[in-house]
């Protein structure tokens, strides 16, 4: 489904990613974890196509197509869907008239007429219920006041009412209680199926255990430079990042 | 106007004005708006009046049930207007109205006395316009669609002169909007409106400019209101008219009065749009609201200069002002000035402003859900321009202007 190869990337004229590879299949969930700095969420702005990263090197292509080359928009028109770290808060655009436009678009991109009010609303409805959505917040301004728990809510609910092929969940689990990080996880867990798939980007193994990934990831310096299984992210989590750095940098040290 | 009184007040506005002559840009209140190029312009006065037979679909508003007023080059057009069968509703044009003694009694009483060389020349010259007299207790039950047309074939100067009295206990709604035929000449509109609010009247008062390019605007609005009058003055402006100069002064006269003054000013191309507004605080009591937000677009201009006012014996006034500005060209303008006179002790004002652009964040978070970049845009300013739609009480009115705003996007990179 995706596949990202020899992807560089910079910011500001600073490389970030160094040559990243990476292999999605359908109904696969990916773990991509890695410290500070390391590259994680330049990953997912450059997949999502935010203006401000420069592609330097390499290719990522979804289903065949070369994601890099449309906008944002289109991405999102093809499947790809990212649920923000930091969502944006939009007073004075309604929840649920930003849902009907995202989810029309999309439709009308796919060949298909606009859904009528009563299908959306009982899609809203539906899903809402899936992801445990405050019926509440629907109806007020994107975002605005919202708690952070809240905002991460928001972002699984506009992925259950988007359906994307690929989702990627930056630090989704940043700042969220444990009660609020089961109500996600289950979220995502009824969202999981064989047509879709998920690239988890944490910091924690917490989230892992919620959402059972198939493959764990470990991104350092641009790169990844170790993948396994979720016993990988317990290994992590039990001795930190430091062996892992002293194993890739050591080729460099003089 | 030949009458004696009102001739004596022609007469002194006249002589006013040949002291003040027209406002340069010394003068502190036109700093940033020449009107010296557009004075000095060549004009035909009062041309092709009464006008022809204009259409005025443009200035319609779905699902609205008025009472329409039909100005052409500033001429009440009596075969273009409706008639309101209405006990305790009066509409009759100026030149018809100089004997009516509500007319005669405040006609020229309150904007002469703000410094306006325009208003000067207006009360001197001008002709036509249109009075409204709603009785004391009497609840309008339509609006009134005051429709202003510019229709000319050679560049001409118009005016009118109107005056709106709304009772004791009186409720209107008053929408006024100004358009130009298409293939008009250029034309300079000097219009100026009184409206005295009687004790715990209300009015609603709508101003829609969407003329285009060959109109250009001056426009002054005196509002003098009495105790526990309400006066609501939502001002709309769109791409359009080159020219644009709103004065909007409303006097709080007595204790417990209300007033709220909302805009919106999309412009584009090189549109000047200047609206100074005065909330002049006389007595206790008062409380004031004002928001405007502007959008600016291309290589226009928008002037807002928000001025209070709270004389000395104005205690416990409350007066709030807002002014948003986002900038959308490279090229594009904005003047803004907060102006706050305070002498009374016991007040609470407060105002703020603000100047910005897209917000790239919002931009990108909506396009990376499938909204294109157009849509992402009209939803943004829809959204910047929410906090004053969603005080139009009007719905008809709310619908149409937000679709004058998605109109009014230039969209594209």
């Amino acid at each position: 489904m995706l596949s990202i190869k020899n992807l560089h990337a910079s910011v500001e004229n600073k490389q970030i990613l160094k040559g990243l590879n990476l292999e999605v299949k359908a109904g696969e969930v990916h773990a991509i974890m890695g410290p500070n700095g390391s590259g994680k969420s330049t990953l997912a702005s450059v997949l999502a196509g935010r203006d401000s990263y420069e592609v330097t090197d390499g290719e990522v292509m979804l289903d065949g197509k070369d994601l890099l080359s449309l906008a944002p928009e289109d991405r999102a028109r093809e499947g790809i869907f990212l649920a923000f770290q930091y969502p944006v808060e939009i007073p004075g655009v309604s929840n649920i008239n930003f849902l009907k436009t995202a989810v029309n678009e999309i439709r009308a991109h796919k060949g298909l007429p606009p859904m009528e009010a009563k299908a959306f609303l009982k899609m809203v409805k539906e899903k809402q219920q899936l992801v445990d959505f405050d019926a509440k917040l629907t109806n007020r301004s994107l975002n605005e006041g919202f708690s952070g728990g809240e905002k991460k809510r928001n972002e699984i609910f506009q992925l259950a009412m988007l359906e994307p092929r690929l989702a990627i969940l930056d630090e989704t689990d940043s700042g969220l209680d444990i009660d609020a990080l089961r109500i996600v996880a289950k979220g995502v867990n009824e969202l999981r199926s064989s047509e879709n798939a998920f690239v988890m980007i944490t910091h924690y193994q917490r989230l892992l255990e919620y959402i059972v990934p198939d493959y764990v990831h470990v991104l350092y310096d641009g790169r990844i430079v170790r993948s396994g299984t979720k016993d990988l992210a317990l290994e992590l989590e039990e001795k930190g990042y430091d062996w892992l750095k002293e194993s890739v940098d050591a080729p460099n040290a003089i | 106007m030949g009458d004696r009184p009102i001739g004596k007040l022609r007469k002194a506005a006249y002589e006013r004005f040949i002291t003040t002559g027209f406002p340069n840009a010394k003068h502190e209140e036109w700093r940033n708006t020449g009107v010296q190029a557009l004075v000095n312009e060549n004009f035909v006065f009062d041309s092709h009046l009464p006008g022809r037979v204009v259409n005025s679909n443009a200035a319609e508003i779905a699902g609205k049930d008025v009472y329409k007023i039909i100005l052409v080059n500033g001429v009440f057009r009596q075969d273009l207007s409706d008639i309101p069968l209405e006990k305790g509703v009066e509409v009759l044009p100026t030149t018809d109205a100089l004997e009516h003694k509500v007319f005669a009694a405040h006609f020229a009483q309150y904007a002469d006395k703000s410094d306006n060389p325009f208003v000067s020349i207006n009360t001197a010259l001008a002709k036509d316009g249109f009075f409204i007299h709603v009785a004391d207790g009497c609840c309008v039950r339509k609006a009134f669609h005051v429709i202003h047309i510019s229709a000319t074939h050679t560049s001409a100067l118009y005016q009118s002169r109107n005056l709106i009295i709304i009772g004791k206990n009186a409720e209107a709604e008053i929408i006024e909007s100004f358009i130009i035929e298409e293939d008009s000449d250029q034309s300079l509109s000097n219009v100026v409106s009184e409206i005295v609010l009687a004790d715990n009247a209300k009015l609603e008062h709508y101003y829609i400019q969407i003329a285009d390019h060959q109109g250009r605007y001056l426009n002054h609005t005196e509002v003098m209101q009495q105790k526990h009058s309400v006066y609501n003055n939502y001002n709309c402006v769109f791409p359009g008219a080159s020219f644009v100069r709103n004065n909007i002064y409303v006097r709080l006269a007595d204790e417990d009065v209300e007033s709220h003054l909302y805009g919106i000013s999309l412009t584009s191309a090189n549109q000047l749009v200047d609206n100074h507004t005065l909330m002049d605080h006389r007595e206790p009591h008062c409380e004031s609201y004002e928001w405007y937000k502007n959008i600016i677009q291309e290589e226009s201009t928008v002037i807002f200069n928000g001025k209070i006012f709270v004389r000395e014996d104005a205690q416990k006034t409350n007066a709030f002002q807002q002014n948003n500005n986002m900038l959308m060209g490279d090229q594009a303008t904005i003047f803004t000035k907060p102006q706050l006179e305070i002498f009374a002790d016991d007040v609470k004002c407060s105002h703020g402003c603000t100047i910005g652009q897209f917000n790239e964040e919002a931009l990108f978070y909506l396009r990376s859900r499938g909204i294109s970049l157009e849509q992402a845009r009209v939803l943004l300013v829809h959204a910047f321009a929410f906090d004053v739609t969603e005080r139009f009480k009007d719905q008809d009115i709310k619908t149409y202007v937000n679709r004058l705003i998605e109109q009014g996007l230039k969209i594209g990179d």
